[in-house]
This record gives structure tokens, C-alpha cells and sequence, in this order.
């Protein structure tokens, strides 16, 4: 029993570990996705947030100015897929799909011209995201074990979940979020009513490289300490995946990624226990789960109507 | 309109300015970070260029890249997105592997049967996205990201079994046997002073750009599935059957991802190794895809040009560069090949005026 309650303890710690990158991410994911731009780019918005926010959190051991740093680097790589798909009226995929080539190599080589190597120096522990009650529990009794496990996380993993509750409340008690839901449905009302279609689009695809920097920075400043060229491999595309998974909503996005983040937990205490179970087979199960449940439970998801059409106003 | 007016509005001519624009951005990368970008660029194109076994090099770089590119491209004209390239390009390999490593043939029988169980395991790949597209109306990009992550764990299970798995401490598999390889002949290697991986593949990706191109432009099924791919409504009104042709599609695209991934390794790679990340084969297929505007004789240009590339690309280290500028040209090429078309737009309006 006190086995089963420390690695439960363990499994929650490392769920709330890999939970934060994901949902951050996949909240930029909704953003763009609702306004009605399809946003594969994710992946190289993530990357390049990784990497700055790990060099700027280096340079100026200030993990919140770092981590705000690559929030921006990620909504810069935004810039570039809004002005291609919203103004210019690009083709979402293909934008996405060269973002996700153009921001990795970037950080890369980057990070071979500053550091001289593809890996940036590791960060000092206060260089890096603090962690919120660090030393408010004391290991002892199973109970605080329990208790200090599950609150050794990063102060990110308490901020995306406001994050959630803010972009609820922006998609659904703010008229930009009615709005900009409305652009995703049907841009061409929405213009006949006076709500600039374009205008909302820039602003959300930028919105939603931001966030995905900040998914990115929790990697490389709360789960790790340094960026390297693996750092992220594929987080990316679970979060647009929890996205469609969560019906475009935030809430719905939020069980999404807590499924992939307990799945990841699991696979850290049963890849340590050494359990006869290929750590391989283990891994494959979030990705096995979710193709069940959306068979069983959850069906034709409704993608926003307008979602991958660029919106030209003259035709 | 003149042969030059008929040239400069061609999707050709835009791809090529996009590639120059690539080569501009990556030099100003390049740049940015003190590298010598004649020296660099110099290195790139003498690593391509320099003899018959550079280039064969590049041609086997290009290879499992052409008909990732050609399985992308299929399915994109019925569109549908295939980025599930890379899980069928995963298993498709791993089949071959099993295959090559287990069964005792002669290579007349060994080699068109692991090509055969490499496309049916890509195909099978493909179409159960397809399966849970059309019946249960799932998001195919989600299954898809699904499915790669599915193919590459299994992978590293199977590579992991201890039929399988190398004798040394190697995380990968055996290699496969020699009888399964599609190596030229070693004397056609030495005569002509290829590469020692110049193999068949080639061949089969010429081979599948032809069979793509009468599919696509010469068959009433390549007319229906081009039909999906342009206006589904219209398509089903016309009597269409659009989810039969949407599986035909997913399953042709993944058989072609599954013998990329067995010209691969029976090209080149010989063995599986347990990775710890996707590799993003699909990915590069995908771009290839995208360079050759989805037409088979631009995608097998295409997947010719980013094999070159990422083979002269590799050789960046030798000088102290970073090899990453390939992503970074390669990313630029396909975001203006994006964004071309505001060209060719601003000429029509001239004209409508």
C-alpha cells in the first residue's frame, strides 16, 4: 500500500512534469485553430521558444525574463505564418510545414554560433523555472512523501492551468473570443458585420506562436535544464492532436494533454521499476488510447467550418 | 501569351525563385552567424558534384525521399494530407527488415518479397486512418500523428525481440542478409566509381513517378480521386463513391511510403536501430511533395533536389558549418512556394484592368 501510494505520489509528479509543455502548446493550437488557421507550425514554434528561452534564461539568469523571451521567439515565427496565411492568403499547411523546418534550423544553428555546440550550456537551478513549495513538505510519514512528490513541480506547471482558465474565459466570455470564433465558422458573415476577419486572425496565430514558445520554454527551463536538438521531438503535434482530440475546446484540450502527460508519468515509474512490460509497448499506449476513445466516445469532432480556408475579402 | 510570358507565370519558374530566395536566406544565416557562406556554399555543391560516387551518394540520399514524396503527393490530390508518411515509411522498413533477416530465399525471391510486405504493411498503415476516417469520421491528421508514434514504438519493440535483435550491444536490429540487398553489382560500382550503397532503389522511384503519373492523369480512378480532391460535394453528386476513393488513395500513398522505407534500408541502412526520436522521414517527403507542386515529374525533382541537398548538407561539419542551414533553406523554399502564388495574382489583375 505505501508502495502503491508513492508511486501514485510519483506518477502524479511526472504527469504535472510533462503536462505543462503540452498544454501550453495545444492552448496556442486553439487559438489559431478556432480563428480558422490551421497552425501545423507548432512543432518550430516550440523549438525556437526551447532554444531562446534556454539562452536568454542563460545570459540573464532570470528564468521569467527567459521564459517570456521564448514566448515572443515562438510569436515571431507566428508573424511569419500569419502574414503568409492570413494577409497573403497562403496555403495553412505548407506555411506550417516550412515553419516547422525553418524554426528548428534556425535554433540550431544558432545554438552552434553561440555555445559552439548544438546543445546550449545547462542552466543553474536559479536560472531555471523555480519550483513553486520547494521545502513547504517534508519527506517522512507516507502522507508528506506523497504530499512532496506531487508539489515538486515547476511554477509552470500552476501557471499553464491558469493559462486554461484564461483562454476559457477569452474564447467564451469576451466578445474577441465570440469573434473569433465566429471568423472560424464563417469568415464571410463575420466581415458582412463589421468584425475585421484579417485582423483577428493576425492577432490569434500570433497568440498561438506565443504560447507555443512558452510550451517550448517550459522544456528546456522547467523539465530540463538546456536546449538540444531533441528537445522537441514531436510535443508539437500531440498538442495539435489534443486539440482536435479536445473538439477545439480548451477545456476538452486540457484532458487531452493531461491524458498524454499521465501516459508519459506512467512510463518513467514503470520504465524505473524495470516491470516486465517493454517500456516501448508502454509508451505506445496514450496513442493506442486515443484512437479507442475517439472510435468509443468521441466520434466526427466539429472543426471549425472555416478552419484551412484563407479568407481573401474581394473574390 | 509569348513562350517567355507562358514560363515566368509556370509553377516551375516559381519554385525555381523560391530555391534562390532559399539559397539568399540561408547565406544570410549563414552570415549571421560568421560563417564564410562562399566557403560554405562552395562545400555544399562540391560535396554534391564532385564525382560519379558523390552524386551516386546524393541519389541514394534522394531515393526512399522521391517516393515519400510521390506517396504524399497522391494522396494530396484526393486531398488528404498524408503526414502519416513517416509511420508508414517506419513499418514499411521494419516489415523488410523481419523479412530480410528471417526468411532463408535467394535473393530473386528475398528481395520482391520484402518490397511486397514493406507496401502491404504501409498500405495497411495508410488505410486504417483511412478506416477510421470514413467510418467513424475521425480527423485523419490526428490519426495520423497517432499512427506514426504507433509505428514508431512498435518498431523499437520489434527491433528489441530477440529473433531480431543484433548479437552486440547495439541498440538495432541484425542486418539483414546480403541476399536482400538491392546493391548494384560490386563490379558496375567499381567500373563506374559509384558510392557503395548505389543501388535499385532509383529504378523502383522512376518506375513509381511513371506509375503515379498514369494513375493520376490517364485513369478514370485517378480522375475520380482528383475529383475528391477538388470538390468533394461536387465529386459525390457526381456519383462518386468519395470514401471508397479516399481509402484507394490512403492505401496506394501508404504501399508507396512502405517501399520507401525498403529501399531504405535494403538500400542503405541494411539494419533498424532503436531511436529515440522520429526520424521525420515523412517530413522531408512531405517537402519534396510540396518543391515538386505535387506532380510526379516535379516531386521526383524535387525529392532529387532535397536528396542532393541533404547529402551535401552532411558534409558542412567537415568545414566547421552547420549542417542545419539545409533546414533552413529547405524551410525557406517551401514557405515562398507557399506564398508564390500572390505573384501570378498580381499579373491577372493587371490583365483584368
Amino acid at each position: 500500500m505505501d508502495v502503491l501510494i508513492n508511486n501514485l505520489g510519483i506518477i502524479i509528479y511526472a504527469s504535472l512534469l510533462y503536462t505543462p509543455p503540452l498544454l501550453f502548446a495545444a492552448m496556442g493550437s486553439c487559438f489559431s485553430e478556432v480563428s480558422g488557421v490551421v497552425n501545423i507550425g507548432i512543432e518550430g514554434m516550440m523549438t525556437i521558444g526551447a532554444f531562446t528561452g534556454a539562452t536568454v534564461g542563460y545570459y540573464t539568469a532570470n528564468p521569467w525574463f527567459g521564459f517570456l523571451c521564448g514566448g515572443l521567439a515562438g510569436a515571431l515565427f507566428g508573424v511569419l505564418h500569419a502574414i503568409a496565411c492570413v494577409n497573403l492568403g497562403a496555403d495553412q499547411t505548407i506555411s506550417g510545414t516550412a515553419i516547422n523546418f525553418l524554426a528548428p534550423g534556425v535554433a540550431v544553428m544558432m545554438a552552434k554560433a553561440i555555445f559552439n555546440s548544438s546543445d546550449t550550456v545547462p542552466l543553474d537551478p536559479s536560472s531555471k523555472i523555480p519550483l513553486l513549495f520547494n521545502g513547504v513538505f517534508s519527506s517522512g510519514s507516507v502522507v508528506s512523501n506523497f504530499l512532496k512528490n506531487v508539489f515538486s513541480t515547476y511554477a509552470t506547471t500552476y501557471l499553464v492551468f491558469i493559462c486554461v482558465i484564461v483562454v476559457w474565459f477569452i474564447f467564451y466570455k469576451t466578445r474577441f473570443g465570440l469573434r473569433m470564433r465566429a471568423c472560424g465558422e464563417h469568415p464571410r458573415a463575420c466581415d458582412t458585420l463589421g468584425i475585421n476577419v484579417i485582423r483577428t486572425r493576425f492577432v490569434c496565430v500570433c497568440i498561438s506562436g506565443f504560447l507555443a514558445g512558452l510550451g517550448g520554454a517550459c522544456v528546456t527551463m522547467a523539465t530540463t535544464n538546456q536546449f538540444r536538438p531533441i528537445s522537441i521531438v514531436g510535443q508539437g503535434f500531440i498538442a495539435i492532436a489534443a486539440v482536435i482530440f479536445g473538439k477545439f475546446r480548451p477545456q476538452g484540450a486540457m484532458i487531452a494533454c493531461l491524458l498524454f502527460g499521465m501516459c508519459s508519468g506512467l512510463r518513467i515509474v514503470i520504465g524505473t521499476s524495470n516491470a516486465a512490460i517493454s517500456a516501448q509497448l508502454i509508451s505506445m499506449i496514450p496513442y493506442v488510447v486515443t484512437v479507442i476513445v475517439l472510435i468509443l466516445f468521441v466520434g466526427k469532432s466539429h472543426t471549425p467550418a472555416a478552419n484551412g480556408k484563407p479568407y481573401m475579402k474581394t473574390k | 501569351m509569348s513562350k517567355v510570358e507562358k514560363f515566368l507565370q509556370s509553377a516551375f519558374f516559381r519554385t525555381l525563385i523560391s530555391i534562390v530566395v532559399g539559397f539568399a536566406v540561408g547565406a544570410v544565416f549563414l552570415a549571421a552567424v560568421q560563417i564564410n557562406v562562399g566557403a560554405a556554399y562552395g562545400k555544399l555543391f562540391t560535396s554534391i558534384f564532385a564525382n560519379a560516387k558523390s552524386l551516386s551518394y546524393s541519389v541514394v540520399y534522394a531515393t526512399p525521399l522521391i517516393i515519400l514524396g510521390l506517396s504524399v503527393a497522391f494522396s494530396f490530390r484526393t486531398g488528404v494530407f498524408n503526414i502519416g508518411a513517416e509511420g508508414q515509411f517506419v513499418v514499411g522498413s521494419m516489415a523488410a527488415c523481419v523479412v530480410g533477416i528471417l526468411v532463408p530465399a535467394p535473393a530473386i525471391v528475398l528481395v520482391p518479397l520484402c518490397v511486397l510486405v514493406s507496401a502491404v504493411a504501409g498500405a495497411v498503415w495508410g488505410m486504417i486512418v483511412g478506416i477510421l476516417k470514413v467510418k467513424w469520421g475521425i480527423n485523419e491528421v490526428l490519426s495520423m500523428i497517432m499512427f506514426n508514434w504507433i509505428a514508431f514504438y512498435l518498431s523499437n519493440y520489434i527491433a528489441g525481440l530477440p529473433a531480431i535483435k543484433s548479437d552486440g550491444n547495439a541498440e538495432a536490429t541484425k542486418n539483414v542478409q546480403e541476399a536482400a540487398m538491392i546493391l548494384l553489382p560490386k563490379s558496375v560500382i567499381s567500373k563506374l566509381g559509384l558510392c557503395n550503397s548505389a543501388n535499385w532503389g532509383i529504378f523502383v522511384a522512376i518506375l513509381l513517378s511513371i506509375f503515379c503519373y498514369v494513375v493520376i492523369e490517364k485513369t478514370t480512378l485517378g480522375f475520380s480521386l482528383k475529383a475528391v480532391g477538388s470538390n468533394r460535394d461536387a465529386a459525390e453528386y457526381a456519383g462518386i463513391n468519395v470514401n471508397r476513393a479516399v481509402l484507394t488513395a490512403l492505401g496506394i500513398s501508404g504501399a508507396m511510403g512502405g517501399i520507401a522505407g525498403a529501399m531504405n534500408l535494403l538500400g542503405m541502412g541494411q539494419r533498424i536501430s532503436i531511436f529515440t526520436a522520429q526520424e521525420g522521414y515523412g517530413f522531408q517527403g512531405i517537402i519534396a511533395a510540396l518543391i515538386g507542386n505535387s506532380n510526379p515529374l516535379g516531386v521526383f525533382f524535387g525529392g532529387l533536389f532535397y536528396g542532393a541537398i541533404k547529402y551535401g548538407g552532411s558534409r558542412l561539419n567537415l568545414i566547421g558549418a552547420p549542417s542545419e542551414v539545409v533546414n533552413v533553406i529547405m524551410g525557406t523554399v517551401v514557405f515562398f512556394i507557399a506564398i508564390s502564388h500572390i505573384f501570378k495574382f498580381r499579373k491577372h489583375k493587371k490583365e483584368g484592368k
